[in-house]
C-alpha cells in the first residue's frame, strides 16, 4: 500500500477537506479481519465445540483417575509419563485438527463465497484494496487460527490439570506425580512454536493454493483444489514411474523438514525443549521455498480478485 | 474538471462487443440517466467507470484511472450495483461498524438518522430484511458517505412502487446538492424522469442519444393528431409514429412548435416514448425495455 502518495490531497477541487481522506492501512486490515470473523463464526465455534466435547469426555474419565494414578505408580517413569501426558497431547491434537479442517474450508470459500452471493460488489464499493482483502483472509489462516488454537488448547489443558488435581486431592492421592509429568508451561511454549512454525509458516503454501483456487474457481472449488494435485501425481507416476510430487505433498502435510519441528510427538523425552531446533527450522530451504510459493499464490489471488466479478 | 471523461471506451467479451468506442463526458453536479435495452452495454459502462472491469480506451473518473486506482477512487465514489449485494449474514449494526471503520467519509450518525425513519432495527440481519428494506439500508449507508460521484445500477429493480418512490425522493431531498454527480441506470424510466438533468440512450454498445433535459424539452415534440392531419404532419418527417385509441401520435425532432400546433395538441414526449422512438428505429428490435 502506497501510503506516501495517499497522504497528498487528491485534488485541488477537493471541497471536503475537514474529514481525513485516508484510513491507515492497519485500520483497514483490522476491520477486514473483523469482517471475516463476523462472517465465519466457525473459525472459533468449531475448536471451542471440540474443546468442550473433549472436556466433557475428560470429566467422565476422571471417575477412573484414582485407579489410573495408583496403577501408574507401579510403572517405570517413562511409561508413567506416557500414560499421564497422553490425554493432554490428545486434546492438543484434536483441537489442532479441528482448526486445520476449519482453515481448509474457510480458504476454499474465502474468495469464492463473495462472488457467488454477489456481495463482492458491495465490498468493492468501499475503499479497501484487493491486496488488503486477500491479506486479511490469509492472516486469518496464518495468524488468527494458530493463536486461537493456542489459546483454546492452553485453557483446555489447564482446566484438565486443575480438574485432575481437584479429583486427586479429594481422594487423598499425591498430585506431585501428575504435576511432574504434565509440565504445562513447557508444553505451552512448545505448542505455540509448533503452531507458528508448522500451522502458519510450513502450511502457508497449502493455504495459499486453496485461496488461489477459491479466487479462480467458478464452482466446485474443492474439486479444483484437489484435481490438479491428483493429476500431477498420476501423470508423474505414469510418465516416469516416480512419485516425487506426492512425497513432497505428504512431507508438507506431515509437518516440518525432517522431524525437526514436530515437538508434540516427542512424548518420550523428559525435556522436550531440547528438541525444538528453531534454528534448524528457520534455515531449512523447504520453509523458504514454501513461503515464496505462498507469496506467488497470494499475488495471483489478488490479481484474480481485481479482475473477477460476481459469478 | 469533468467528473467522468471517456474517449473511445471499448470492451468486448469474446466476439460480443459490449462497448463500441464510447465518448462520454459527465460534468460535476449532473444527474445522468443512462438508459438502454437489456444487453445494451449500460452495466459494462458503469463497471468500467467503477473499476470493476478492464477496458480499452481512455477513461478518467474524478481524475483517476478506475482500473488501477479503484480503492482510492472509492473514497469519493459510491455505488449501488444491484438491489441484493449486501452480504446476507451481516447485521445492520455490523454494516454500520464496518463502513465507519474503512470509509474516511462515512458519517455514522447520519446513516443512523436515515435508518431511524425506517422500520429497520440495528440488530436485524440482512437475510431477515425484506428486499425493500435491504435497499433502504444500502441507500442509508451510501447517503451517509460524503461522496462526489454516486453510481446506481438498477437500484430499485424488483422493489414495489412505494419503495421505489421513496428511494428517489430521499435521494433528491436528502442527498443531492448540486456539487455531487449521480449516474443512474434503470428500466423504470418514468420514475426517474423528473429526477434527471441529463439523458443518455445507449444501444448495442453505442451512445445513440445524448442531451440535457432542457434540450429534450425544447428539441423533441410530440403531437396528438387529428386523423385528417396525418399526411400534413408526415411531411415534417416524424421520427416515430404510434396509434393510441385510434389517434396518431407523432414524435418530431427539431421541428418548429408553432407549425406543429396547427396540426394537433403539442406536448413534450416522455423519456419512455422518446426511447421507443430512438431505439425502435434502430433496425427493428426495441425490446420494450422502457415499456
Amino acid at each position: 500500500m502506497n501510503t506516501q502518495s495517499n497522504a497528498i490531497p487528491e485534488s485541488p477541487l477537493e471541497s471536503q477537506v475537514i474529514a481525513p481522506t485516508v484510513i491507515p492501512a492497519t485500520r483497514l486490515m483490522y476491520w477486514s479481519v473483523r469482517r471475516e470473523l463476523w462472517e465465519n463464526r466457525s473459525i472459533y465455534i468449531a475448536p471451542l465445540a471440540v474443546a468442550a466435547l473433549f472436556l466433557f469426555g475428560f470429566l467422565i474419565s476422571t471417575i477412573h483417575l484414582r485407579d489410573k494414578m495408583r496403577a501408574a505408580l507401579a510403572l517405570t517413569p517413562a511409561q508413567q509419563h506416557e500414560l499421564i501426558e497422553q490425554p493432554y497431547t490428545f486434546a492438543a491434537l484434536l483441537i489442532m485438527g479441528a482448526t486445520f479442517i476449519v482453515g481448509v474450508f474457510y480458504c476454499l470459500d474465502a474468495l469464492h463465497g463473495e462472488r457467488r452471493d454477489r456481495s463482492i460488489l458491495f465490498w468493492k464499493s468501499l475503499p479497501v484494496s484487493d491486496l488488503t482483502t486477500v491479506l486479511s483472509k490469509a492472516s486469518i489462516l496464518l495468524v488468527v487460527l494458530p493463536l486461537l488454537t493456542f489459546a483454546i488448547t492452553v485453557v483446555t489443558q489447564w482446566i484438565m490439570l486443575l480438574l485432575s488435581t481437584a479429583v486427586l486431592l479429594g481422594s487423598g492421592i499425591s498430585v506431585a506425580t501428575l504435576w511432574a509429568h504434565v509440565p504445562l508451561f513447557q508444553k505451552d511454549v512448545m505448542l505455540l512454536y509448533h503452531l507458528l512454525a508448522i500451522h502458519s509458516l510450513w502450511y502457508a503454501p497449502i493455504y495459499g493454493w486453496l485461496l488461489l483456487v477459491s479466487a479462480w474457481a467458478r464452482r466446485a472449488a474443492f474439486l479444483w483444489a484437489a484435481l490438479p494435485i491428483l493429476a500431477i501425481s498420476v501423470v508423474e507416476k505414469i510418465a516416469f514411474n516416480t512419485s516425487h510430487f506426492a512425497t513432497l505433498l505428504v512431507s508438507r502435510l506431515g509437518g516440518g523438514p525432517e522431524d525437526a519441528a514436530f515437538p508434540v510427538s516427542s512424548g518420550m523425552s523428559m525435556d522436550p525443549l531440547t528438541h525444538l531446533s528453531v534454528g534448524q527450522f528457520l534455515i531449512s530451504p523447504g520453509l523458504w521455498i514454501g513461503l515464496a510459493i505462498t507469496a506467488a499464490f497470494l499475488v495471483a489471488a489478488v490479481r484474480l480478485r481485481h479482475s473477477q466479478g460476481p459469478i | 474538471m469533468a467528473c467522468i471523461e471517456a474517449r473511445g471506451l471499448r470492451k468486448a467479451f469474446g466476439t460480443t462487443i459490449a462497448l463500441d468506442g464510447i465518448d462520454l463526458r459527465v460534468e460535476e453536479g449532473r444527474i445522468l440517466g443512462l438508459i438502454g435495452p437489456n444487453g445494451a452495454g449500460k452495466t459494462t459502462a458503469l463497471n468500467a467507470i467503477l473499476g470493476l472491469t478492464p477496458y480499452q480506451g481512455e477513461l478518467r473518473v474524478l481524475g483517476r484511472d478506475p482500473w488501477t486506482e479503484r480503492d482510492q477512487l472509492m473514497r469519493d465514489v459510491c455505488f449501488i450495483a444491484d438491489v441484493a449485494v449486501l452480504p446476507r449474514w451481516i447485521s445492520v449494526s455490523q454494516a454500520l461498524d464496518y463502513v465507519a471503520g474503512v470509509h474516511p467519509r462515512f458519517d455514522r450518525a447520519k446513516a443512523e438518522g436515515f435508518l431511524a425513519k425506517t422500520s429497520i432495527r440495528s440488530a436485524s440481519k440482512v437475510k431477515h430484511l425484506s428486499k425493500g428494506m435491504v435497499a433502504q439500508l444500502h441507500l442509508a449507508l451510501v447517503m451517509a458517505i460524503d461522496a462526489r460521484l454516486l453510481v446506481l445500477d438498477e437500484p430499485t429493480l424488483g422493489l414495489d412502487i412505494l419503495y421505489r418512490k421513496q428511494f428517489y425522493d430521499s435521494l433528491l431531498n436528502d442527498y443531492f446538492d448540486r456539487s455531487r454527480t449521480i449516474v443512474v441506470t434503470t428500466h423504470q424510466v418514468e420514475e426517474v424522469q423528473h429526477v434527471l438533468t441529463d439523458l443518455m440512450f445507449i444501444n448495442r454498445g453505442r451512445i445513440v442519444l445524448e442531451c440535457s433535459i432542457e434540450e429534450l424539452e425544447s428539441r423533441y415534440l410530440e403531437v396528438v393528431l387529428h386523423p385528417e392531419q396525418l399526411a400534413a404532419a408526415r411531411a415534417f418527417k416524424p421520427m416515430h409514429e404510434r396509434q393510441v385509441f385510434g389517434r396518431s401520435i407523432l414524435l418530431f425532432d427539431a421541428v418548429d412548435r408553432q407549425q406543429l400546433a396547427a396540426l394537433g395538441d403539442v406536448r413534450t414526449p416522455s423519456i419512455a416514448d422518446l426511447f421507443v422512438a430512438v431505439i425502435g428505429n434502430q433496425a427493428g428490435q426495441a425490446q420494450g425495455a422502457a415499456r
